[in-house]
Order: C-alpha cells, then structure tokens, then sequence
C-alpha cells in the first residue's frame, strides 16, 4: 500500500481493491507532477518579467529566500511554535471532550437522549461564526484561539466517533457475548477496534478544521503566531511573507495529515489484509 | 486440547421447559419443551421462519425477552451460520477471544491444529477463504472444551463440496470430544447424516421427534436413509418430484 499520498483526496479510507500496476503507476505518478511544477514555473516566470508586481504577488524564489531569512534568524520558528501550541491545546479539549461526549452518546442510550440533541443543534452554528462572542465571553487573548480550535475539533471526532460505535456489526458483539466476555472486554476488544477507522477519519478531519480555526482566530489580535506574522507584514506590505505565512499553513496540514496516515496505516494493519493475499 | 474423557456430567446438558417468545403480536415459540443428554447430537429441523434459530439464541442466551425455563448445566458455546470473527484480530487471537487460564497459547494451537489450520494462526479473518473461516470459528468454540455446542445453520453458508468436509470434521471432532450438539439446520441430509435425533419444530413448538438409528456411519445411498429423507421432507411440506 504506497499510495499515492499527496495528490489524491484524503477519502479512501476503505481499501479500494485497485489493480497493481507497478510500472503503469509510477509514470503516472510523475505525470500528476508536470501541471503542478510548470505552474510554479510559470509564476516564477511571470514574476521575473515584471507581469506580476512584487507587490501583488513576488516569486516563489523570493518568498523561499524570506523564508529561509526568517527561519535562520529565528523569527518563524518562535511563531510556528506558538502557532503549534494553540492547535495543539486546542486539539487536547476539543478531542477529548469529542471522545468523553461522543462515547457516551454512542454506547448509552441515556447518553444519546441526553447529549446528542443540543449537539446536533449546535453543529448548525458555524462556529467560525461564533467569535464576535466568543471575543465577549473569553475576551481576545490565548483562552479565543484555543476556543475556536477547540470548537472546530470537537464536532468532527464527537460526530464520527458517533457513527463508528453505531455502526459497530452487533453480531460480532453477540459472538463475543457467547465467548464469555463481559460489557468491559466487550467494548475493549469489540467496540474500540470496530470504532478506531472511524476515530482515525473524525482526526484527520479535525485537524484539518483547527488549522482552519487557528488561522482565523490568529487575525484577532494577535501577538504571536504564524496569523499574527502574516497579519503584521500586510501592513508593511510585505507580500512575501503573508504568501510564505499561507506556505506555512499548507505544509502544517500536510504534514498532520501524513502523520495520521502513517499512524492509521500502522494501527489498521487488519484492513490490509485483504490485499496482502 | 486436553480432551475430558469422564465428563462430570451424568444428567443432560440442556434442559428447557415451555420456551415462549413473540415478536410483538407475532408468536414465534408457543412453549418449545427440550432435553439433550450428554454426547448427544439433536438436530433441529424446520422450515424458513419456523423460529429455529430464535429458539437456539435463546439458549444461548442472546435473547433477553424470552420466557420460559432452560438450564445449560455445562459449558456451551456457539458457532452461527456466518464465522463472525473479529475482523481486527488474527485468527488465533480470535480463538483465544476471552480465553483465560493456563498456556492459552498452547490450547489455541491445538484447536486451530485440530480444525486444520495449524499454519494459519497469524492470518487476518479477511485472508481466509469461507470455510477457512468458518473453521476458525468451530476452533473458537471447541477451545472453550464445550459439553454442549450450539450450532446455528453453521455449514449454510458453505458451497456443496466444503460443506461435506465441515460435517465430516465435525463428526470427527464429536468422537473425540464426546461433547453434546444442538444443530439448526433446514438442511434434512445434513440432520440425518449428523443427528441421533431430529426434532421438528412446526407451529411454535416441537412438533415431531424422530430417532435416527442409521448406524455410526449413515450413507445417503442406504435406502433406510431415503425413507427417513422423504418422510422429514413430507413433514416439512416438500412435495416427491
């Protein structure tokens, strides 16, 4: 299984019993590179001959070479730091309280009753919409970038935790009933395996939505952060790092987002096994 | 596996006394009264939606609105008509499901060795053919050295010819084991080439109770065996051709 990992859509989670084609895949690999890298040719291009004024849009080349100013001299990785602090805090509460709200929804029925409803209602609030409130509630300091990475994490875990639990197969629940395991063992063995691809796919939405939820909470009145970078040099009008801010951003999901699949390619090796034979 | 040669149980190892359960205005079991003796093969004959395997998961305790009295005084266990193993577990982690005791691990490759599949402790449930599987599935229940097991349709959703090798195994494995089996079946061959006796269950309750006593190894091609045959069939409303 060595996916095409960067220029496919991050849906298939579910192993696609696709032809192995070894040769015919790698060309095509290559092939799905050449729009991509003369695009960025065409920008550089562009930029060169004056066709793009550096004040709209400069060349890659010379948001690379900021880039790298700024890494050197340590300015981008104090932002990236705070930046990764504020998802990653926020990634803790709105994922654990997603995991301690969604299981208890998805095994009790009380917890169905109760909890699923107001969250129901609440996922048609869209909760970047939320910050003129939020700034009302928690103010504009830390606690507002945290909330609203929080927030975007929360309903993606709590809803496919949801869907995996139900949609568990309860005759491999009976099986395990008749082997004598107990409701602990069950959810042990049973429930959390059956549930985990769909944890993994709440995950990767979630971090997809705090990325997006950090770069609009980092334009409120930030100090720090890879935002605030980006919002700071917009008043100078330094074009080159708001576009490298974005380059950053890009690649922090990127690279989350290869994290996760490494880890579910590690955890669901079971999946797998339909293609090892 | 250790075999236990003397079981400790003299009585029957399933008792059950006027079974009841209804699916809303719908009556599926009106009082199913039942008994198996020790080392006993019963087979349970009915036709589609007779309540046969509403009355095995009953027994084997999946179903909490029934009534009635029923006692398993030994151990069971269960192999359903679909392998229901654990897709994220290997084949031998899915035999030791809720094993506990000494050597586990030992046990476990003795049943699987015992089914055949020796070598295919580490393969996931998704590498395995169907009757693979299903053999998988009646280590998982022998490893609990059952005195009763409970077999719903385990062999229905074979083909013809893997299905013959699975009632083989499992006669092999009673003779040896010498443990009870309750086997629901539609299949009337089947209940004739494995049963001691077959019950039939019409209308709710049992019906009809027919001895079979075909000799230790009953042949389609006896022609005792074809009388029996047509009149179970006659009983369940198939017409002769």
């Amino acid at each position: 299984m060595t996916g095409p990992a960067l220029a496919e859509a991050p849906a298939p989670v579910v192993p696609s019993p696709a032809p192995r084609r070894p040769r015919a895949g790698t060309a095509r690999r290559w092939r799905r590179l050449v729009s991509p890298v003369a695009l960025v040719l065409a920008w550089e291009a562009a930029a060169r001959v004056g066709l793009l004024s550096a004040e709209k849009l400069p060349a890659p080349s010379t948001v690379l070479a900021t880039g790298w100013r700024l890494a050197a001299d340590g300015t981008l990785g104090v932002h990236l730091l705070d930046s990764l602090t504020r998802a990653a805090l926020g990634l803790l509460i709105g994922g654990g309280l997603a995991l301690v709200l969604g299981a208890a929804a998805g095994l009790l029925r009380l917890g169905d009753d109760l909890v699923d409803p107001p969250v129901q209602a609440a996922r048609m609030l869209p909760h970047l919409g939320l910050v003129p409130l939020l700034i009302i509630w928690v103010g504009i300091g830390e606690s507002l970038k945290v909330t609203l990475v929080a927030l975007g994490a929360f309903f993606p875990i709590y809803f496919n935790l949801y869907a995996g639990i139900r949609d568990i197969d309860e005759r491999l629940v009976e099986a395990a009933r008749t082997c004598g395991l107990g409701p602990a063992a069950r959810l042990r063995h049973v429930v959390l395996p059956g549930a985990l691809p769909a944890l993994f796919l709440g995950l990767r939405l979630a971090i997809g939505a705090a990325w997006l939820s950090l770069v609009v909470g980092e334009q409120v009145n930030a100090q720090t952060g890879v935002g605030f970078l980006m919002m700071e040099a917009r008043e100078f009008s330094q074009t080159d790092v708001v576009v490298l801010g974005l380059l950053v951003y890009a690649l922090l999901g990127l690279a989350s987002d290869l994290l996760i699949r490494f880890a579910e390619r590690r955890t669901l090796t079971w999946r797998r096994g339909l293609r090892a034979t | 596996m250790a075999t236990r040669p003397a079981r400790d149980l003299i009585g029957p190892v399933l008792t059950a006394r006027a079974v009841t359960r209804s699916f809303g205005p719908t009556v599926v079991l009106a009082g199913v009264d039942l008994t198996v003796a020790a080392g006993e093969t019963v087979a349970l004959l009915g036709g589609s939606g007779s309540g046969k395997s509403t009355l095995l998961r009953v027994l084997a305790g999946l179903d909490d609105a029934a009534g009635g009295h029923w006692t398993l005084p030994g151990a069971a266990a269960v192999v359903f008509q679909e392998h229901r193993l654990l897709p994220w577990k290997r084949a031998a982690d899915n035999v030791a499901l809720g094993l506990a005791g000494p050597d586990v691990g030992g046990r476990v490759a003795r049943a699987l060795a015992e089914v055949g599949l020796a070598d295919r402790g580490r393969a996931w449930p998704a590498e395995l053919s169907g009757g693979q599987a299903q053999r998988v599935a009646v280590a998982r229940a022998l490893v609990r050295e059952p005195d009763l097991l409970l077999l719903d349709e385990p062999f229905g959703a074979l083909d013809a010819l893997t299905r013959l090798r699975m009632q083989g195994l499992l006669r092999r494995l009673r003779a040896q084991h010498g443990f009870a089996a309750l086997l629901v079946t539609h299949d009337v061959e089947e209940a004739l080439l494995l049963a001691d006796r077959v019950l039939l269950l019409d209308g709710g309750v049992i019906a009809e109770e027919i001895p079979v006593r075909l000799g230790p190894a009953p042949s389609p091609d006896d022609p005792a065996f074809g009388a029996l045959r047509r009149r179970l069939l006659d009983r369940l409303g198939v017409p002769a051709a």
